[in-house]
């Protein structure tokens, strides 16, 4: 679980990075890097689970 | 591989820049008498030796290829372009500083800003991984985060694919960072919690069923005279950042200076309330932490806030890390016995996100400046904690970062050095009854 978390944290980062390359408009890339940071919100939930539950990647 | 913009700087400025730069060691001790001074009695050598091994193993590896990732203005850099924007990612000089002629020009302020930097940086998982973490590991592990985590992410923030965020897509003025909230403070914080997660727990610090027990620190004078001195090297930190990465005039080194201290005592005096509100009495070493989130968070928009906001900035700092020390070590079981991670991680976090806020450039409209300090935030979380983790991750692999239960029993000093801080006290070993 700790690794799907570090994953998920990477995923939201490259999609911030994603709204920046590809999209135009002020309000799609501010709600896509707001997605990208919900995204790695949720990787960090998953990441401090993990690790209160003892398990390593 | 492209040059970027060029640096002028009149005589005066440089030598101002200079005095700015020599006050930064004391940060740097600062930091390290707090780490010392939230540790147990019998790690205390230790902790001073190896505050002393970190800041020497991050001048080194600077020196070897930190500065030439980093790069500076007018050096050379890789670039990617994507969508027609150029992404300048990293530097790519020469190593051992043969580029650069150190002769007070500003790429050279610039290397010796960044080697002090770099060991303020080194000195925050210290405080995280206090009493149990090994010697070797904390040399390795520093000269992976001087030699390349801190540089390529330096590089992004000050002349690099966020610092250019303005130009390229309209977000404000790019991301802000005067003095290295992001690059220092919060990069140091994420290691340290990384640390935190790969060393575990110290033995007796949990009980079976997952309660944390009290393991005070042991002195209280140097944590709070180590807080006096980090605000002088926080004052020349914030005014050579101020002056070197924002092509200020040195003149706001006053309002730099005020905004710091505004910072660092509505940081203190919020812990103070806040901890004698909920306990009774104020905690020396909660308000101490509280000072180093204030100090962390003004780093970011020091020189472009009055002092006013300063102050709101700090009341904040103060009230987050008061209540994320809390909530990180009995709720998410991180021992973390400096308060490293919410006091300079999330301190400089919150020190970020504000500037988005409360930041104004003269002579510039602000417009989207909140979602430039989120992209960067947001590749602080998704980029520099799964690269900082996942390296000291391989490197517990190969070397153990942990030092054997016996270690931990006889105390850092014995196990590590062979002598103790003070050989007159008796060690007791009560706490390991639990676990």
């Amino acid at each position: 679980m700790k690794l799907l978390g570090f994953l998920l944290l990477v995923a939201g980062w490259l999609i911030v990075l994603s709204a920046l390359a590809l999209l135009g408009g002020a309000g799609p890339q501010a709600a896509f890097i707001l997605a990208g940071v919900g995204v790695e919100v949720l990787g960090l939930v998953i990441v401090v689970r993990a690790h209160m539950t003892g398990e390593h990647p | 591989m492209m040059p970027v913009r060029t640096m002028l700087m009149s005589d005066a400025a440089s030598g101002l820049c200079l005095v700015f730069i020599l006050l930064v060691p004391l940060a740097a001790a600062g930091l390290a008498l707090i780490n010392t001074g939230l540790g147990r009695s019998r790690s205390a050598a230790y902790a001073m030796f190896s505050s002393l091994c970190a800041v020497s193993v991050a001048a080194l590896a600077y020196l070897v290829c930190g500065f030439a990732w980093q790069g500076y203005a007018g050096g050379v850099e890789h670039s990617l372009i994507l969508g027609s924007k150029h992404w300048s990612w990293i530097g790519t000089g020469p190593f051992f500083l043969r580029h650069v002629t150190l002769d007070g020009s500003p790429p050279s302020l610039v290397a010796l800003l960044g080697i002090v930097s770099v060991g303020l940086a080194a000195l925050i998982p210290l405080g995280s991984g206090a009493d149990r973490w090994k010697l070797s590991g904390i040399c390795i592990s520093t000269a992976l985060l001087a030699g390349w985590t801190y540089p390529l992410f330096a590089h992004w923030v000050w002349g690099g694919w966020l610092a250019q965020l303005g130009a390229n897509y309209g977000l404000g003025q790019g991301f802000l960072d005067t003095g290295g909230a992001s690059t220092i403070q919060v990069v140091g914080g994420l290691t340290a919690l990384a640390i935190a997660w790969i060393l575990g727990a110290r033995r007796g610090k949990y009980s079976t069923e997952g309660m944390p027990s009290a393991i005070p620190g042991h002195n209280s004078v140097f944590v709070l005279f180590g807080c006096m001195l980090t605000l002088v090297g926080w004052w020349g930190l914030n005014a050579a950042g101020a002056v070197l990465y924002q092509g200020a005039e040195p003149g706001a080194a006053v309002l730099v200076a005020l905004n710091t201290f505004f910072c660092a005592v509505a940081g203190a005096m919020t812990a103070a309330v806040v901890t004698h509100t909920r306990f009774g009495k104020p905690d020396a070493s909660l308000t101490a932490n509280g000072w180093v989130g204030g100090l962390a968070a003004s780093s970011a928009a020091c020189l472009f806030v009055r002092p006013p906001a300063a102050v709101a900035i700090g009341l904040v700092a103060g009230i987050l890390v008061v209540f994320s020390v809390e909530w990180l070590e009995l709720r998410l079981s991180v021992d973390d016995p400096g308060g490293a991670v919410s006091a300079h991680a999330i301190g400089g976090m919150w020190g970020l996100i504000s500037a988005g806020f409360l930041a104004h450039v003269p002579g510039t409209t602000d417009s989207q400046q909140w979602l430039a300090q989120l992209v960067g935030v947001a590749t602080l979380v998704g980029f520099v904690l799964p690269l900082t983790y996942g390296l000291n991750w391989l490197l517990d692999r190969f070397q153990p970062q942990r030092v054997p239960p016996q270690g931990e029993r006889e105390g850092m000093d014995m196990h590590e050095l062979g002598a103790g801080a003070y050989p007159e006290l008796v060690t007791h070993g009560e706490e390991f009854s639990g676990r």
